[in-house]
């Protein structure tokens, strides 16, 4: 079965729905689909608590945002796409309050904004610790408003269809029916998030498991900056539930087992009772997570069932302020851990959050191949370097959702193509493929949680907050065994009906491709840059690395890394400095 | 305590089952496991053919509402401790024609949604150059309660009214309509009218008030239905005595 849009988006989160809305403002003529293996509203977005980060404050500048992200990212992100960013981020979420998002407000019905890692001013806006799901759902319930945008709801993507270096559209079955179409467009957007299942203990959702990244690499695109994964500091041991950075940023500290501040041995500021801005707690990301792992070479962690733990104190913040700003945070330490955090120290650890690379793209969302572009977490564009800052993801969604809706509509409308008989046949080819996969019996199969499981802990030896060549080395011969033994999965459902086991299968598929190309990526960089930690290179060295990676498959299905210099507007590489 | 608890699960398979059937899986007993981490254990170790639906397993996302032990629940947020020492009986969410084992066609909700508008409409679009539009704290709190629904079902299972009359708009639907006619942004009441005083929309609901509580999120749709059958009911009678258009524009 055929399919013809315009343009079709994959993934409907955020960047995916603000770009199928951009899309269908460009140019109300196009037909444009949003295609996503969960309901658009189940989105991993949903799961962002403590805010979206622009200029608001009369006392904030652009530059200083864009000061903040430059020096997070340990220079390594490009500074005119982060000076778009920083420009484009106040607009973008304005438009949400236009579109009803309920951002928190002051008293006088204002914009309120608080504090966040990294941040110099107070930018961040929030709908209290529940902004990720404010900011979806304002964005679904309005993108129904536009009744011409098709949904495929549950609809898993296998395959982009590429003609003579051109995307021109995707291969897609119906969870519900197990029915396959060849889905075609002149112009395909990629907005399908991360891959934080690829390690074992993450804060990203079931789905979270690279397929876009994956999906681009296989069709010859190239992925960028995958070495650098970020650790958010504070994840509920067990369920790796995240605790928003919004908790520090109202006022939170971080004890060890002797009700200690640890940070202030780390470089990061001396505590004060009250929260300073780029000070202690409110360090970056990357430099807390290393932090912790310091603390428990010293035995000053507390071991659980599930792992070391540090201790987030809120109490002092008062039940009042935690119920108004942090209600999800009380609701969350309650259900899963037992604990209430007006009264009682959470515990946590640091967890896999956020990849900070993904697929190759220029300002505009496009990536190297024709008509294929991408936004959001799967993207690299790369305002986030090696390391990204809190709250700058979600308007990261929007500012970069919008600017890649409109260049596919243009390019969509301007170099408008009849889809290539080549394209029809991969598509059938692909359709057949996925029968024949369904009816998969091999003998004496190796289970697929088994591989993934493994897999999972190879990525988190392997490639951890620390790493090193033979860390690197032993995971890359590790997965290369995976990746056999992943052949020789079977599954033992073959219904059409719903088969979530055939998903999990072309799930870990795409997770081992994405796992080989951060491990690989990883080794190759022999530095220390934000995320990306080598024990045996401590140093940054921007003489080598000052660079992008780009790891692209080769014709025999390996990998071959290499380079791109990024790009320095006004910020020359200097010193990450906080709390001095 | 036990090391084990029996799940019993219902099991359908289009074109194979007839009707749903049980099947028992033993899985860990362990604290902090929700039903949701059984389930995936059954999946994972025991059998791969048990489908589901599941994604943040943080109780925000609302994929995974089922029906344990005969209420309707996340399965992500329902922990096996608490039903020890079991069995515990997991069936899909009521209400609803089954897809396959846990999972259930929820489309006849994502066709009602768009009808009652569920977006800001307003005369006049203000530039967003211009600002925000002001709105104080006292006036969120008019809808910040239904803006919480995550959609995730629970109360379309646990409704009488929509077991009987699938045509009723439900609960969540109605919040929703109430989360933006509340809203002091929109101006839209007037045209989320119609459908809302329609026999498919709030005087269908016969106040038993199970939506509100059975809801995980606390968004109380039994209150929605009820304070808008207040303004319907208000709105009839001042428009014997006035124009509409003088009328119209009173939130709620």
């Amino acid at each position: 079965m055929t399919n013809s849009h315009d343009v079709v988006v994959v993934g409907g989160g955020g960047a995916g729905l603000r770009a199928a809305i951009a899309v269908a403002e460009t140019n109300p003529a196009l037909r444009v689909a949003v295609i996503s293996k969960v309901y658009p509203m189940r989105s991993h977005t949903v799961s962002a608590e403590g805010g979206a980060a622009a200029v608001a404050a009369p006392d904030d500048t652009l530059d200083e945002h864009a000061y903040d992200t430059v020096s997070g990212s340990d220079w390594l992100c490009d500074q005119d796409a982060v000076e778009a960013f920083v420009a484009e981020a106040p607009r973008e979420l304005l438009r949400l309050e236009h579109w009803g998002c309920p951002w928190s407000r002051q008293p006088d019905g204002k914009i309120a904004v608080r504090a966040f890692g990294g941040m110099k001013k107070k930018r961040t806006w929030f709908a209290a610790d529940r902004t990720g799901f404010h900011l979806l759902h304002t964005l679904f319930q309005t993108a129904l408003s536009y009744s011409d945008i098709v949904r495929y709801d549950e609809w898993y993507v296998t395959k982009i269809l590429v003609d003579d270096g051109r995307a021109y559209g995707v291969v897609a079955i119906e969870l519900a029916t197990g029915r396959t179409e060849t889905i075609t467009a002149n112009a395909v957007i990629l907005c399908t998030g991360g891959c934080g299942r690829v390690f074992p203990f993450t804060t990203n959702a079931n789905i979270k498991t690279g397929d876009g990244m994956a999906l681009a690499y296989r069709a010859g695109a190239p992925l960028k900056d995958m070495e650098f994964v970020q650790y958010h500091p504070t994840g509920l041991p067990f369920t790796g539930i995240l605790i928003t950075e919004a908790a520090r940023a109202e006022g939170g500290w971080l004890l060890n087992k002797e009700g200690y501040r640890y940070l202030q041995d780390y470089d990061l500021g001396t505590p004060t009772p009250e929260p300073v801005l780029r000070n202690m707690e409110l360090g970056p990301r990357d430099r807390l997570s290393q932090a912790f792992v310091h603390e428990v070479e010293k035995g000053r962690t507390i071991d659980t069932p599930y792992g070391p733990v540090v201790l987030l104190d809120l109490r002092h913040l008062g039940a009042k302020l935690i119920d108004a700003k942090l209600p999800f945070v009380r609701e969350l330490c309650s259900k899963y851990q037992n604990i209430d955090p007006v009264t009682e120290l959470v515990p946590v650890r640091p967890v896999v959050h956020y990849m900070m690379g993904g697929v190759h793209t220029d300002l505009r969302g496009a990536t190297p191949l024709d008509g294929l572009y991408a936004a959001g977490e799967v993207a690299c564009v790369s305002i986030n370097g090696a390391n990204r800052l809190g709250s700058n993801s979600l308007p990261e969604c929007l500012v970069f959702g919008n600017r890649a809706g409109r260049a596919a509509a243009v390019f969509a409308a301007r170099y408008h193509r009849e889809v290539p008989s080549s394209i029809l046949a991969q598509g059938r080819d692909e359709e057949r493929r996925l029968a024949a996969e369904l009816g998969r019996r091999v003998e004496g199969h190796q289970r697929i949680a088994d591989i993934r499981t493994e897999m999972q802990a190879t990525m988190e030896n392997g490639a951890g907050i620390y790493r090193d060549g033979d860390s690197l080395t032993k995971a890359a011969h590790e997965l290369a065994e995976l990746r056999l033994r992943f052949q020789h999965a079977g599954i033992d459902d073959h219904s059409t009906s719903f088969n979530t086991e055939l998903i999990a299968w072309l799930e870990l598929g795409f997770m081992l491709d994405v796992a080989e190309c951060i491990i690989d990526s990883a080794a190759l960089r022999e530095e220390s840059r934000g995320a990306h930690q080598r024990t045996d290179f401590p140093a940054r060295d921007d003489e080598r690395f000052l660079a992008h990676s780009l790891v692209r498959r080769q014709p025999d299905g390996t990998s071959r890394v290499g380079y791109l210099p990024v790009t320095i507007t006004r910020w020359p590489p200097g010193e990450r400095v906080y709390g001095r | 305590m036990a090391t084990e608890i029996t799940l019993e699960v219902a099991r359908y398979r289009p074109g194979v089952d007839s009707e749903p059937v049980m099947q028992s899986y033993q899985v860990p007993l362990r604290e902090h496991w929700a039903i949701l981490d059984g389930l995936t254990y059954v999946k994972d170790h025991l059998d791969g053919t048990l489908s589901f639906r599941w994604s943040c397993r943080m109780g925000i996302c609302g994929s995974c509402g089922m029906t344990v032990n005969g209420e309707p629940q996340l399965s992500c947020a329902t922990f096996l401790t608490d039903y020890a020492p079991g069995p515990i009986r997991v069936e899909p969410l009521h209400n609803f024609p089954v897809i396959r084992d846990l999972v259930v066609d929820i489309d006849d909700f994502m066709t009602k949604l768009p009808k009652v508008k569920p977006w800001i409409v307003r005369e006049v679009q203000s530039p967003v150059e211009e600002g925000e539009y002001l709105q104080t704290p006292e006036e969120m709190d008019e809808y910040q309660q239904f803006s919480m629904c995550i959609n995730c079902m629970l109360c379309y299972s646990a409704c009488p009214v929509y077991s009987l009359e699938p045509h009723f708009l439900g609960p969540a639907a109605i919040a929703l309509a109430q989360r933006y006619n509340l809203d002091s942004r929109d101006e839209g009441a007037d045209e989320r009218r119609d459908v809302l005083s329609s026999p498919e929309g709030i005087w269908a609901c016969t106040f038993v008030g199970e939506c509100s509580a059975v809801c995980p999120k606390g968004v109380d749709p039994a209150g929605a239905i009820q304070r808008y059958k207040l303004t319907a009911a208000t709105q009839s009678i001042k428009e014997l005595l006035m124009p509409r258009s003088l009328s119209s524009r009173r939130k709620g």
